[in-house]
């Protein structure tokens, strides 16, 4: 494997960022009174946080690591500190990146809607960050289960957020389900400690796992699936159903963390767990590869169908994370180059696509206050910018041009076709074509149906600056990373790229 | 360092000589009792940590009674273990009796003399208990913090009559058993002294009366520590105490009684014993994980917040007792003795707050604290903490006991109780979210949206200052523990495990 060739730096660089929105959730509820000093401390722990991240960039790109450790365990062989490879730097950027518009989003959502208890919202929404990177930068399982569970419970009271009955029953279930998840994490994270001595993720497998010998094989094999259990938040079917109820939070929250932080942490976990715990070619002798690819293609047919049934704008986004997520585990599953390449990259891209659906979700719903995808009718022209938006990442979503969703359905596609499973492809084309049959239906009530009212003369009406804003620059940025692939423009969005290729060459032995 | 050498007999003598110094400064002046009691348990705490210091850096501390050598007269022994649980116990004590001022005056204002007076006479028993390296002093001092604690809970008057009076009862059994044991014991060998006996005693583990005094031993300290199913007494006598009682009998007494239950079978007994004649180990395990899951499940069924704490602890007691039949693994003991500490943190916090909710609001039943985060934020901020340190959510101290025991377990090679004890983390989840939903989210029927202010009514600052400590030690502990050698934590309880398993109370 590679893992000798890589050097590692040590530096503080991660401690910072991750305390940027820690620091961010104490100012924000000492400054509880006072709005707009509350959110800037939001504004600005985030643009410190994604500049600290992506500061990382080039020492990364130079093929090395970063390492920031806090602290022996008292368990011999886990020490509690951060690790900085490519994998988990992509998780990061993304997450840092979104946050900050969110953020300016989330302004103007709360103000509109005169939401009440915006402190507590800002206070755990900064705390979920601080998982959610906590999560992508952790150098061992250990370290990520203590920032996973703090993602769990910060995210309750933003699920709850409404306090209603109905709120409060979705909040139990979200718990029931991730918590659950979280003592079958640990359970697996001891299991593993226990066998091997060490929880380090290190690329192409942890080696003591792969030379436990044949006499093991049911116990990897039921591990796995306790892992599989424990990552519960990546929403594979059929433990996906906290996620469609989750989204009776505020819509920020279900753009940022159901679209991006909670849910790619799930993802994020698999991926890890395949490629750095157990690694590619001991998933392969178990035959876990082809077992995790099953469930996903399951997931992503299924969840297509449930998708093509809701009429609730943000639960058949729901759905269609769901969906998308497993094109993730797929990719992993195909064990091959292209197919991990084809999820790494699909997390990013997902992120950028998704939120910008759920933000032009959000601001129909506070421009219109339409929740329901049959009101939608003639919304493309009251507010032609957002739907212009959900109209070009909703493509990207069915892998169609001119947004990025194209480029990780490629190499995903590609990633089958490398394995020779010619299955998975027809699995993958198909959900494809499931998504349009589900998107396509928005788009056309939205721009070409006449509202019933007959009135023909309609209003431009957009959402305040604060989120028609940041849902363009998501929009743009999806198109953008397309273009730079396919035009070799080389501008900024082509680092993601770099080290993508940087991480797949952790994982996969170089032959 | 002349006085050094006194240190563990003046953490008794002045904790029983200023009871009675208050009982006459009572008489005089009301107001003077409180000062005293703190003053008094301030220096013991202090004589505490001064012990702590000189065991760990050079050692056991033998103190012989009025200069008579051990086998004859009475030893004072301090290891890593006891000078810990002391130090645990006096700090839990000053907390609850810092927090006692209020609770008392408006509890019972008539009784204030009397209850300083026994209550003097509570931590002068348990101090007691900790200290000695003598068996039949044990009990003695054993009997002196039972009685105490049965006025104490007396005192609340009404209810807490039958509750004392079944605890009462209930208690006497047990000190009868370890008492017949003692007997047993001495009948045998002719000696009390601990060290004595585990020198004493290992040609004669073949021996009927030896067995059976351990079994009286085992039997007696599992009614005191309220292990199931011999807890029957302690979810009355938890609840219908005074505020103040219940911290220190929930977080102190029931750990100093698991003390006693640990010294007695490794240092007078040894892991021979166990593990050959009386193999007790894996019965004790299964009888924990029993305790755990029953004690949640009942606790789920609780409405009132003393009551379902009363049955956590319950199930926590369980924890310990699973961590101490798992000796034989790594992590099994040193788990034991580390939920020592984490649960006198987080039980004595939780009961620090539901008397703090008590006192200002009156309220007890968990469907009536709507809104209570808004009006006493800092109380449920401090709940808040220690329900996520029960349930075990990093980085709490309830998620290290929870490694170390899942790791023991795993060792151990018992699934069943890896499994008891995640399942577990989901019931106490059950029971304790339920009042943080309640406090902070749930509305009240008939409210609506508007956000009509509610106004703060904070406990006194005597009263949610000692909760406020408490919770935040959840997590700081909780991260000590995490560095392992690092921290002064790990060298205390690891110095305590070799000294238990390996030779008894001498000289590591």
């Amino acid at each position: 494997m590679t893992e000798g060739l890589i050097v590692s730096i040590s530096s503080y660089i991660p401690l910072f960022a991750i305390l940027c929105p820690a620091t961010a959730s104490v100012l924000i509820l000492l400054s509880s009174k006072r709005p707009n000093i509350r959110e800037s401390w939001t504004i600005i722990a985030g643009i410190l946080q994604f500049s600290l991240i992506a500061s990382m960039i080039p020492t990364i790109l130079n093929e090395e690591v970063i390492e920031c450790t806090f602290f022996q365990t008292m368990f011999e062989g886990i020490a509690f500190g951060f690790k900085v490879d490519a994998f988990g730097l992509i998780f990061a950027l993304t997450a840092s990146f979104l946050w900050i518009l969110v953020s300016f989003y989330s302004i103007g959502y709360m103000r509109s809607l005169r939401e009440h208890a915006q402190t507590r919202y800002y206070f755990c929404f900064a705390i979920a960050i601080f998982g959610a990177i906590g999560v992508a930068l952790s150098a061992n399982l250990l370290t990520m289960y203590v920032f996973f569970e703090i993602l769990t419970v910060s995210t309750y009271p933003l699920v709850i957020h409404e306090q209603s009955k109905e709120a409060i029953s979705a909040g139990h279930k979200y718990f029931a389900y991730l918590l659950t998840a979280g003592v079958f994490l640990l359970f697996a994270i001891m299991m593993t400690y226990y066998l091997t001595g060490t929880t380090d993720f290190t690329g192409g497998g942890i080696k003591a796992l792969a030379e436990l010998g044949p006499a093991y094989k049911l116990t990897l094999v039921i591990l796995f699936f306790c892992f599989l259990l424990g990552f519960m938040k990546a929403a594979w079917m059929p433990f996906h159903s906290w996620l469609p109820t989750a989204m009776i939070a505020p819509t920020p929250v279900s753009a940022l963390l159901h679209a991006v932080a909670v849910v790619k942490a799930g993802v994020f976990g698999i991926v890890r767990i395949v490629c750095y715990i157990y690694g590619v070619d001991l998933m392969g002798t178990l035959g876990l590869g082809l077992a995790l690819a099953c469930i996903a293609s399951f997931t992503m047919i299924v969840a297509n169908f449930f998708a093509i049934a809701q009429d609730n704008l943000k639960r058949r986004l729901a759905y269609s994370t769901i969906n998308q997520l497993s094109y993730i585990i797929l990719g992993a599953a195909l064990l091959t180059s292209e197919g991990i390449r084809g999820a790494m990259i699909h997390i990013p891209f997902h992120g950028f696509m998704k939120i910008t659906l759920f933000l032009c979700a959000g601001a129909i719903m506070v421009v219109t206050g339409k929740k329901n995808i049959s009101e939608m009718a003639g919304v493309g022209k009251t507010m032609p910018v957002t739907m212009l938006a959900f109209t070009i990442t909703a493509f990207g979503m069915c892998g169609i041009p001119p947004a990025c969703g194209f480029i990780s359905k490629w190499f995903l596609c590609w990633g089958t076709l490398q394995a020779g499973e010619i299955i998975f492809l027809f699995v993958l084309l198909t959900a494809s074509l499931l998504d349009v049959v589900y998107f396509f239906p928005i788009i056309h009530i939205a721009f070409f149906k006449r509202p019933e009212s007959g009135v023909e003369e309609v209003e431009v009406k957009e959402a305040p600056l604060f989120m028609l804003i940041p849902l363009s620059l998501t929009a743009i940025f999806s198109v953008l990373f397309f273009l730079d692939f396919i035009l070799r423009l080389n501008i900024i969005s082509m680092y993601f790229y770099r080290i993508v290729e940087v991480a797949v060459g952790n994982v996969i032995p170089i032959p | 360092m002349f006085l050094a050498e006194h240190y563990p007999v003046l953490v008794i003598v002045i904790s029983l000589l200023s009871a009675f110094t208050i009982l006459i400064a009572g008489w005089v002046n009301k107001k003077a009792c409180l000062p005293i009691s703190l003053a008094t348990i301030s220096v013991q705490l202090l004589l505490a940590f001064f012990i702590l210091h000189q065991v760990i850096t050079s050692g056991t501390i033998h103190y012989w009674l009025g200069g008579w050598a051990p086998p004859w007269g009475i030893e004072y022994v301090m290891d890593a273990f006891n000078a810990y649980v002391l130090v645990i116990v006096l700090f839990i004590c000053l907390l609850a009796a810092i927090y006692s001022k209020r609770s008392i005056e408006k509890e019972q204002p008539g009784k204030i003399v009397p209850f300083y007076v026994v209550f003097q006479l509570l931590i002068t028993g348990l101090c007691g208990i900790t200290v000695t390296g003598d068996i039949f002093n044990l009990y003695v001092f054993l009997e002196i913090a039972s009685l105490a604690a049965y006025a104490l809970i007396a005192v609340a008057g009404g209810r807490a009559l039958k509750a004392s009076y079944n605890y009462v009862i209930m208690g006497s059994i047990g000190a009868c058993f370890y008492l017949l044991g003692v007997g047993f014991l001495y009948a045998v060998t002719g000696s009390l002294n601990m060290h004595d006996l585990s020198l004493l005693l290992p040609p004669l583990y073949g021996n009927k009366v030896v067995q059976a005094a351990f079994v009286f031993f085992v039997v007696g300290m599992s009614i005191k520590m309220a292990l199931f199913p011999l807890h029957i007494w302690q979810p009355d006598a938890y609840t219908y105490a005074p505020s103040a009682v219940s911290v220190i009998i929930a977080a102190a007494m029931s750990k100093v009684s698991i003390y006693a239950f640990i010294r007695v079978f490794f240092s007078v007994f040894t892991t021979d014993f166990i593990e050959i004649y009386v193999p007790i180990a894996a019965t004790l395990s299964w009888i924990a994980a029993i305790a755990i899951i029953v004690g949640s499940l009942i606790a789920i069924m609780q409405t009132n917040l003393k009551r379902m704490l009363a049955y956590s602890s319950v199930s926590q007691v369980g924890y310990i007792v699973l961590g101490v039949g798992l000796y034989s693994t790594q992590w099994g003991l040193y788990g034991a003795l580390m939920h020592i500490l984490n649960h006198a943190i987080t039980k004595g916090c939780l009961f620090l707050v539901a008397g703090a909710i008590i006192y200002r609001s009156g309220l007890w039943h968990i469907r009536d604290f709507e809104g209570l985060g808004k009006k006493m934020p800092y109380t449920s901020a401090a709940f808040t903490i220690a329900a996520l340190s029960m349930i075990g959510v990093p980085p709490t101290v309830g998620f290290m006991t929870k490694l170390c025991l899942v790791l023991a377990s795993l060792e151990a090679v018992e699934y069943v109780f890896v499994a008891v004890i995640l399942f577990s983390t989901l019931l106490n989840l059950v029971y304790f979210w339920r009042v943080i939903d309640r406090m902070y989210f749930v509305r009240k029927e008939g409210e609506e949206e508007s956000e009509h202010e509610i106004k703060k009514e904070e406990a006194p600052l005597s009263m949610v200052f000692p909760a406020l400590i408490l919770g935040s030690l959840c997590v700081i502990v909780g991260i000590l523990w995490l560095p392992g050698s690092v921290t002064p934590l790990q060298p205390i309880v690891n110095q305590a495990v070799k000294a238990l398993l390996g030779m008894g109370v001498v000289v590591p």
